[in-house]
C-alpha cells in the first residue's frame, strides 16, 4: 500500500493508505484525529474544514496522493498552536459569545473564520458582512447570529 | 448585524413558587453520599390560574389545549414513576450526576447543572453531567421530547440537590459540635459562625447512608438565586470549539470499523438480489459485505472505501412502498381526506376559507444517524444519540433475539436532533449488520441517505374557514396531514395518563393534536380537527411508508401558520390591520401583553418600501406565550442577489420573539440560543426548506439540495425578548417553542411585501428545482477530488 507523508498539526507523520482515498478519512479513520466532521461528503456542508498551508480547505474532496510532504494540515485541534496558546483567539471569541449549541459544525466554522480574516487581511482591508455571507458552512442548530457576532470580535483579537 | 436584547433578565422572584413547600426526597445506601428524588417531583401541582379574559368578539370554544397542554401530559407521564434520580457527592467535593435525558443541542447539560449547583450551593464547575444508559425502570422518564425536560426536571433535580446539601450540613454540625442550622454552605464549603470551615469533600462519607431513608426538605427560596436565571454558558463548549467533544463516529471502540448500507432508489425499496457481492468483498480496504433489510451493508478500513463499495454495488432493487406517490398525488390525498366544513352558514353570516399546504421538509441534523453496534452470542452493546433509550432497547433486544437485560444502550450526545433522534434507526440497522457479519461496526449514514431514506416531517394541508359578521362567528380549523410516525414510545407515554387528559379514545396522533392546538381569539364557535392519511397497516410497519417524525415540531408550526396567515386575510375582508384586528380579538391579557411588546419592539406601522412587508403572529405552546414580528425584503435585487448553488430568494431582515415564560428560565442565555435557531427554522420553513416527492423518490441528496437557511439567508438583526414569568409552577420549554410563531410571522410579513397570499409552503417549492438531482443508483453522489481547487 502507498505510503503518505505531511504534516498534521504540526507533527510530520506518515500514513499508509490508498492514493485514492480522501484526506477527511484518512485523517479521521486512520489517523484519529476527529476534529473536522463528516456532514455530507461532497464539500458543501463544510463540516470538515481545515486549513492546508494556512488556507481554509475541504479535506473530504482531496484525494491523499494530492498532498505533498511539505504541505502542513491544521485541524481545530492544531489550531492554537498557530498562535502559541491554549486556545486561538475564534475560540475564545466562540466561548465569549456562547455560540455552541450541539457542537457538530463548529470546528469547521471556526477555521473558516480564520481563514476568512485572514483573507480580508491578506487584501489589505478588514472583513466584511459580505465576506461572513460567503461562509457555506452550515449549522443545522441556527447558531448564525451567534457566529456572526464571535466573528467580528474574534478577528481584532487575532 | 445587531442582536439585541430587550428585558431579558427574567423576574427570579419566582412568580407564585411554593417557597416554604417542602419536597420529599431520599438518601439512598450509598459509600459516598447519595440523594435522590422521584421523578415527577414530590409536590403535584394543580392548573395554573387561567390569564385574565381580554378582547371583542365571541368568547371561543374551550380547547384542551387551553388548560391541558402537551407539556402537562409529558410531565404527568413522568410522575407515576417510582424510580429515583440520584445526585452523587464525590470526595474532591464535586457532585455527579447520570442525566436520564439526552443532550443534543438544548443546552439541557448546563441547565441541568446549574439547578444543581444552586440547590447544593456548589460552583457550577463543580458538577458534573454525564448521559445514563438506557434504564428501563424509568419507563416514561427517560423521554427527551416535546420540549419537556426542563418542565419535568426543575422541582426533582432542586429537590435531590436539596436533600444532599441538608445531609452535608447535618455532617458537618456533627463534626464542628454546632448546630445544623447554623451553619452555612456556600460555594463547596460549609462555614459556622464561630468561624469553622469544612469542604464538601471532607464530608461525603461522613454523611453517607447505610439505609435508604425518606427525606422531607424545604427548597431555597427563588428570590435567593445566584446562578438560576443568570445568563449562563454552555458547559460544554470549550469541548465543542477545541475539536474534543466526540460524537458517535467519533468514539474509539476496538475493532468497531466503518460501516454503510447501499440503499435503494426509492423510500423503503427492497434488494431482491445483490449480482456482485464477491467482488465487492475484494475492493481495497473493505472487510465485508452483507445484505441487510433495509440495503446491503459495506463494512472497511475508512468510510470513504465504503462510499466507493457502496456506489460499486450492483442490487436489483424491489419496489418500496410508496413508490406511486408524489408531491402532487400526496396533496390530492391529503385535500381529499379534508372534510366538509361542520359549522353551516347563515344566510346573515360571511365565509371565508382558505387552504394551505405543506410540503414534506428534510429533518436530519447535522450529524447524521450512526451507531456503534458489538453484538455477541449473549449479549449487545450500542452506542448512539437516541432520545428514547429504553425503547431502543427493548426494540433491538427483540429484532437480536436477545433479552432486554443483554443490550447495553449507551446515549452519546447528538450533532443535533430535531425530532430525528426520537428514533433509533442507526442504532438497530448497525445491531443488525453487527449480528450478521458477527464483528462491530461503527455504522454511518451518507447524507444522501439522510435525506432520501431518514425521516422527513410529513406533508400537510391546513384548512381553515371562518364566518362573521361584524364580528367572527365561529372558526373551523382541519390539518390534513401524512401520518406522523409515533412509534418511538412518546406517544405511549402520554396515552399512559390518558385518563388524567380529557382525551379518552383519541389516538396518539390526535393527542398530541389537540394538545398543541390552543384557541388564542375571541372567534366564537371553534373546532379543531387532524386526519391523518396513508393510514393502512402496511404504512404502520417498519419501512412500511412513508418515514416520518417531527422536526422541530410535530404538527403546530402548519397549524400556526395556517390559523396566523388567514388570521391577516380575515382582518382584511373585516376593515382592519393585522396587528389591531389581533389586539381586538385575543382572548386574554398574556396574549396581548406579548403582541404589544412585539409590535414595539419591532416598529409595527413604520413605513417601508414598495417590496418590503411586516408581519406579526401569535402563538401559544410548551409554557410560552409568544409573539413574532417578522420584516422581509422580496425587492427584486434582494430576491435575485446571485449565491453559487444557493437559494437566495426574500431575505427577512429583521426579526423579533417575544415570550412570557411560565416560571423562572433557568439559563435566559441558553433560551435565547433556541430562540435564535426557532427563528431560523421557521423562515427557512416557510421560505425555501423542502424536499421534493417524485414517484416514491426524494430529490435531495444534501445540502446546496435542501436550503436551510445558511449565512446569506441570515436577517441583520434578530431581538429575543423574554418576559418576567408570569405566575405559574411549570418551567416552560425551549427547544421548538420558536419554529411556529416565526414560521407564521413571516408567512404573514411576505403577504405584506408582496400582496400575494401563499398557497404553499415553503413559498419557492413549486419553483424549478434550484439544483440538478443527483442519480439514485448508485445511491451516493461521488466523493470530489477538486476541494484544493476551493482553498481560501
Amino acid at each position: 500500500m502507498p505510503t503518505h507523508t505531511f504534516k498534521l498539526n504540526g507533527k510530520e507523520i506518515t500514513v499508509e493508505a490508498e492514493d485514492d482515498v480522501r484526506l477527511l478519512w484518512v485523517i479521521r479513520d486512520l489517523l484519529g484525529v476527529t476534529g473536522p466532521k463528516y456532514g455530507c461528503g461532497i464539500n458543501v456542508c463544510k463540516a470538515c474544514t481545515s486549513h492546508i498551508n494556512g488556507k481554509a480547505f475541504n479535506p473530504c474532496a482531496v484525494q491523499v496522493k494530492d498532498i505533498e510532504p511539505t504541505d502542513e494540515i491544521t485541524t481545530i485541534e492544531g489550531l492554537p498552536a498557530t498562535v502559541g496558546e491554549d486556545l486561538h483567539p475564534m475560540q475564545e471569541a466562540w466561548l465569549d459569545h456562547d455560540v455552541v449549541q450541539c457542537g457538530y459544525c463548529q470546528p469547521g466554522q471556526i477555521m473558516a473564520a480564520v481563514a476568512k480574516v485572514k483573507q480580508a487581511r491578506a487584501k489589505g482591508r478588514d472583513l466584511t458582512d459580505a465576506d461572513i455571507e460567503e461562509i457555506r458552512n452550515v449549522c443545522r442548530c441556527g447558531t448564525y447570529f451567534r457566529i456572526r457576532d464571535a466573528i467580528k470580535d474574534g478577528a481584532p483579537r487575532m | 448585524m445587531r442582536s439585541r436584547r430587550t428585558e431579558t433578565t427574567p423576574d427570579t422572584s419566582g412568580a407564585n413558587a411554593p417557597s416554604r413547600r417542602r419536597f420529599l426526597g431520599y438518601l439512598l445506601a450509598a459509600p459516598t453520599l447519595v440523594a435522590a428524588a422521584e421523578l415527577g417531583g414530590g409536590s403535584v401541582f394543580g392548573p395554573s390560574a387561567a390569564a385574565a379574559e381580554t378582547g371583542a368578539g365571541l368568547p371561543p370554544t374551550p380547547q384542551v389545549a387551553d388548560h391541558v397542554d402537551l407539556t402537562d401530559g409529558l410531565v404527568y407521564a413522568a410522575r407515576p414513576t417510582a424510580n429515583l434520580i440520584a445526585i452523587q457527592l464525590n470526595e474532591d467535593g464535586s457532585a455527579s450526576f447520570a442525566l436520564h435525558r439526552t443532550e443534543v443541542g438544548q443546552g439541557l447539560t448546563t441547565a441541568i447543572a446549574m439547578l444543581i449547583a444552586e440547590e447544593l450551593e456548589l460552583p457550577l464547575e463543580k458538577v458534573h453531567i454525564t448521559l445514563s444508559d438506557a434504564r428501563p425502570e424509568l419507563a416514561f422518564n427517560q423521554l427527551t421530547g416535546g420540549s419537556a425536560s426542563i418542565s419535568a426536571l426543575y422541582w426533582p433535580v432542586r429537590t435531590a440537590a436539596a436533600v444532599a446539601k441538608g445531609k452535608l450540613l447535618e455532617a458537618a454540625g456533627h463534626v464542628l459540635g454546632e448546630q445544623a442550622d447554623l451553619l452555612t454552605a456556600k460555594l463547596g464549603t460549609i462555614t459556622s459562625a464561630t468561624g469553622g470551615a469544612i469542604p464538601y469533600g471532607d464530608l461525603v462519607h461522613k454523611a453517607a447512608s447505610d439505609t435508604t431513608q425518606k427525606v422531607e426538605v424545604e427548597l431555597k427560596p427563588e428570590s435567593e438565586f445566584r446562578i438560576v436565571g443568570e445568563r449562563t454558558r454552555r458547559i460544554d463548549a470549550l469541548d465543542a470549539v477545541t475539536g474534543r467533544k466526540q460524537f458517535t463516529t467519533d468514539l474509539k471502540v476496538p475493532d468497531a470499523k466503518p460501516t454503510m448500507v447501499c440503499r435503494p432508489p426509492t423510500i423503503n425499496g427492497t434488494v431482491r438480489g445483490v449480482n456482485n457481492l464477491d467482488q465487492v468483498r475484494t475492493m481495497p480496504g473493505i472487510t465485508d459485505v452483507v445484505p441487510i433489510s433495509s440495503g446491503v451493508a459495506v463494512r472497511g478500513e475508512t468510510f470513504g472505501q465504503c462510499i466507493d463499495a457502496v456506489n460499486a454495488l450492483d442490487v436489483s432493487w424491489g419496489p418500496g412502498p410508496v413508490d406511486g406517490e408524489s408531491d402532487a398525488t400526496v396533496e390530492k390525498k391529503l385535500k381529499a381526506a379534508t372534510p366538509p366544513p361542520v359549522i353551516p352558514p347563515t344566510p346573515q353570516t360571511k365565509t371565508l376559507e382558505r387552504q394551505y399546504t405543506f410540503a414534506f421538509v428534510n429533518g436530519s441534523a447535522l450529524g447524521v444517524n450512526s451507531a456503534i453496534a458489538d453484538v455477541r452470542a449473549d449479549k449487545a452493546e450500542i452506542w448512539s444519540t437516541v432520545k428514547v433509550p429504553i425503547v431502543a432497547q427493548a426494540a433491538i433486544a427483540s429484532e437480536l433475539g436477545l433479552a432486554q437485560s443483554q443490550v447495553t444502550m449507551h446515549v452519546v450526545p447528538g450533532g443535533g436532533s430535531f425530532g430525528r433522534c426520537l428514533f433509533h434507526d442507526a442504532a438497530s440497522e448497525a445491531a443488525e449488520i453487527s449480528q450478521k457479519i458477527g464483528k462491530p461496526v461503527k455504522l454511518m449514514w451518507h447524507r444522501a441517505d439522510d435525506c432520501r431514506q431518514g425521516r422527513v416531517h410529513p406533508m400537510s394541508v391546513g384548512t381553515i374557514r371562518a364566518s362573521f359578521t361584524d364580528d367572527v362567528i365561529s372558526l373551523e380549523q382541519h390539518l390534513a396531514g401524512v401520518r406522523t410516525d409515533f412509534s418511538h414510545g412518546f406517544g405511549e407515554a402520554l396515552t399512559s395518563t390518558a385518563s388524567r387528559l380529557p382525551l379518552a379514545g383519541y389516538s396518539i396522533s390526535e393527542v398530541i393534536f389537540t394538545l398543541t392546538t390552543p384557541s388564542l381569539y375571541n372567534f366564537g364557535v371553534t373546532k379543531t380537527l387532524l386526519t391523518e392519511t396513508h393510514q393502512s397497516p402496511s404504512n404502520n410497519q417498519k419501512r412500511g411508508g412513508f418515514n416520518t417524525g417531527s422536526t422541530r415540531n410535530v404538527y403546530s408550526p402548519d397549524v400556526a401558520t395556517t390559523r396566523e396567515l388567514f388570521v391577516d386575510e380575515l382582518a382584511e375582508a373585516m376593515g382592519m390591520d393585522p396587528y389591531s384586528f389581533r389586539r381586538k380579538y385575543v382572548k386574554n391579557d398574556k396574549l396581548l401583553k406579548v403582541l404589544d411588546k412585539a409590535a414595539e419592539v419591532g416598529g409595527w406601522g413604520q413605513p417601508t418600501p414598495e417590496g418590503v412587508g411586516h408581519g406579526i403572529a401569535l402563538h401559544h405552546e410548551y409554557k410560552n406565550t409568544m409573539a413574532c414580528f417578522v420584516e422581509i425584503d422580496c425587492r427584486p435585487e434582494t430576491v435575485n442577489r446571485p449565491i453559487r448553488d444557493g437559494v437566495t430568494g426574500p431575505r427577512v431582515t429583521r426579526g423579533v420573539l417575544v415570550t412570557l415564560p411560565g416560571h423562572i428560565v433557568v439559563n435566559p442565555l441558553g433560551l435565547e440560543a433556541m430562540m435564535q435557531g426557532g427563528f431560523i427554522d421557521g423562515f427557512a420553513q416557510a421560505l425555501t426548506a423542502s424536499v421534493h416527492l417524485n414517484q416514491g423518490a426524494i430529490a435531495e441528496a444534501s445540502w446546496d439540495n435542501f436550503f436551510y437557511c445558511r449565512q446569506w439567508n441570515l436577517p441583520f438583526e434578530f431581538t429575543p425578548v423574554i418576559l418576567p414569568a408570569e405566575e405559574s409552577e411549570m418551567p416552560s420549554g425551549g427547544g421548538e417553542m420558536g419554529v411556529a410563531p416565526a414560521f407564521a410571522a413571516t408567512a404573514c410579513a411576505y403577504r405584506a411585501a408582496t400582496g400575494k397570499t401563499p398557497t404553499h409552503f415553503p413559498i419557492n417549492h413549486n419553483d424549478p428545482l434550484a439544483f440538478e438531482p443527483y442519480p439514485h443508483v448508485p445511491p451516493l453522489p461521488p466523493s470530489p477530488t477538486n476541494g484544493l481547487d476551493y482553498a481560501y
